[in-house]
């Protein structure tokens, strides 16, 4: 077995679809009575049959994620670098058919950037890019994590998927984390979905999270874009990678994020809906599978939601986000990824959190434990 | 009273910081605790600021002292790193050395911590390792300069109290340094039968953290620590764990 890729091929989407939808309340209720749950057990709880059973999920999602993670929330903010992008995607603000302005923060911006961010308090700091080789590559990002590094305790990377020797040559320079996306694991549709640009790979998408792992990376964020296809479906497949990926790569940390699609200028409709109450069957079962997984939320939900599922099993939350390079501070009208739908700012979001009776952590990572 | 290096100790209780909703009410858990020793984790010490939010402005008592821990580092150069800036930032040069390169369970490398404890007690530190309860390890750091062992009872965070039993008593009959029982205590019941065994200590953290009462929980956690220490001392009574034979097997001797 040498990547991800080898496990994929020997599962067929229609028919994993169909066994999702063919669970009963009987598979649910083994699910939730098992000591350690498996893929199957996985599958009945994002289930159709699994519906009912929502207030159970929630009470035991809630009791697994204070046993490993406690009363305690970590914030963190994107900072988008760029948003320069030579892939055509059907769902995203940057895609190359966009045709908008484009801009890539310079070391100048970017350092006014982070001082906007360092005003909000932020500690834990996620870098944001599209995907444009010429400008925004290996070189541009070990020049910003050389300049953001002494500013931040932590740093995420969300850009472009990279070889190995890339991920290699950027953990020196205080690269923590690094999230990738595989938007869709329906392979015909994700073609329909990214029809121009090196993002129009499915299998070298497919087979990032390998390279992380073989790079040593400490952190790994999985997760697909809700609404381009049946995301029961997706979220098995997100489950199926996740757990082949602890087992090989068990050195390393992982995070799930559960993004639904978001208007953008010109943009595509969801495909497929998904309600608040499944996002919350969703994020219940990923932690009732997966006790130890980090669950992370963007400002892309609504204030209501984002109240309410902090003490649901997520462990991570976004605040005050812009979703546009220079948005902080240098340039706040530039073209953006998408709308945000909680504009409260990080200091509300943070008492919103304590009235909940959690405590915001601003800082749970120093650069110099990892040489 | 408890010793450890040249420190002495009238709470045999030690407490974690993490997973408290607030730190103020870590601040009155931790008081109410009677704890003299209290691990904080490197990673989540701001350094930089002097925000009086920050963790360590609740933990200024003259009767608390800190252990920083190496949570976090993955091998044995990445701890002895941060103990060094633990000492430089904390003042101390004591250090919970914990060393998991696995994040899922945080199970603890025993080759890595050797090496550690081995370099850091050159360098005058008094290492506590976080180790798992393995009588022989516990052996071979004594030999490298260890100023305690924690062996844990249960997985980490998991409150399944002493799974580890039999290799806990094997462990504390035959050190020459304090055993501190860390890791996996999910009630006052197994500090107290932790102490009964004589464990030197225990460490909790979660299971007060996560409680329904926090402060409420440190006090219970105190008192079974009190007691099972006491109980220790006063020497429990073997339990019989066989009838009397009515015919017994060697009365054909009085024959």
């Amino acid at each position: 077995m040498n990547n991800f890729t080898d496990i994929f091929k020997s599962f067929d989407w229609n028919e994993t679809k169909a066994s999702i939808y063919a669970k009963t309340s009987q598979d649910v209720e083994m699910a939730l009575s098992a000591k350690k749950r498996s893929l199957e057990d996985f599958k009945a709880l994002i289930s159709p049959a699994a519906a009912p059973y929502l207030e159970q999920m929630a009470l035991i999602s809630q009791q697994l994620t204070l046993k490993r993670f406690g009363k305690v929330i970590q914030m963190y903010v994107p900072l988008y670098l760029s948003n320069e992008c030579n892939n055509i995607c059907t769902y995203c603000g940057f895609s190359f058919d966009n045709k908008v302005k484009r801009k890539t923060l310079s070391p100048i911006e970017i350092m006014q950037e982070v001082a906007a961010i360092k005003d909000m308090g932020y500690e834990h700091i996620l870098l944001v890019t599209g995907e444009a080789n010429q400008t925004v590559h290996v070189d541009y990002f070990k020049k910003v994590l050389d300049l953001i590094r002494p500013h931040f305790a932590h740093i995420s990377m969300e850009v472009q998927p990279l070889d190995l020797e890339d991920y290699q040559q950027l953990t020196p320079y205080g690269l923590n984390t690094v999230l990738v996306y595989q938007e869709t694991y329906h392979q015909e549709d994700y073609k329909k979905h990214h029809p121009k640009g090196k993002k129009s790979n499915f299998e070298y998408r497919l087979e990032t999270p390998d390279r992380l792992g073989q790079a040593g990376i400490h952190k790994m964020g999985l997760g697909v874009l809700i609404g381009l296809e049946d995301w029961r479906t997706d979220s098995f497949f997100t489950a199926l990678h996740l757990n082949y990926l602890e087992k090989k790569y068990w050195q390393s940390k992982y995070s799930l994020s559960f993004p639904r699609l978001r208007p953008f200028s010109g943009g595509l409709e969801p495909k497929v809906e998904m309600n608040d109450r499944e996002l919350v069957q969703l994020i219940c079962a990923y932690r009732i599978f997966n006790e130890e997984v980090e669950l992370s939320i963007s400002t892309r939900e609504s204030p209501n939601f984002r109240n309410n599922i902090i003490r649901l099993g997520i462990t991570a939350i976004s605040a005050g986000s812009k979703t546009n390079p220079g948005g902080y501070a240098v340039e706040p009208e530039s073209l953006e990824q998408f709308e945000i739908s909680d504009e409260r700012s990080p200091q509300q979001i943070a008492r919103m959190i304590n009235a909940q009776g959690y405590e915001p952590v601003w800082k749970d990572w120093d650069n110099s434990l990892a040489l | 009273m408890l010793k450890i290096a040249d420190k002495t100790f009238n709470s045999r209780l030690f407490t974690g910081t993490g997973k408290f909703s607030s730190s103020v009410l870590m601040e009155e858990a931790l008081l109410a605790s009677g704890s003299e020793l209290v691990t904080v984790a490197l990673k989540r010490v701001d350094f930089k600021s002097n925000d009086q939010d920050d963790l360590l402005t609740h933990l200024k008592y003259p009767h608390i002292n800190l252990l920083p821990n190496t949570s976090g580092v993955r091998n044995a150069k990445e701890a002895v790193f941060a103990a060094q800036l633990a000492r430089e930032a904390l003042e101390t040069n004591w250090i919970k050395l914990e060393i998991h390169p696995d994040p899922k369970y945080l199970m603890p490398d025993p080759i890595e911590t050797l090496k550690a404890t081995e370099g850091l007690a050159k360098m005058g530190f008094i290492v506590l390792p976080y180790i798992h309860a393995d009588p022989v390890l516990c052996k071979r750091l004594e030999d490298a300069g260890t100023s305690a062992v924690m062996p844990l009872g249960s997985p980490i965070g998991s409150n399944k109290g002493l799974k580890t039993i039999d290799f806990l008593e094997i462990i504390i009959s035959q050190s020459n340094v304090p055993v501190i029982v860390d890791a996996g205590i999910g009630s006052p019941s197994d500090a107290a039968w932790a102490m009964e065994i004589g464990a030197n200590a225990v460490l909790v953290n979660t299971a007060i953290a996560v409680a329904g009462n926090p402060v409420q929980m440190a006090k219970a956690f105190k008192m079974a620590v009190e007691a099972g220490r006491m109980a220790y001392e006063a020497k429990l009574a073997l339990p019989v764990m066989h009838a009397v034979a009515s015919s017994p097997l060697t009365s054909f001797l009085d024959e």
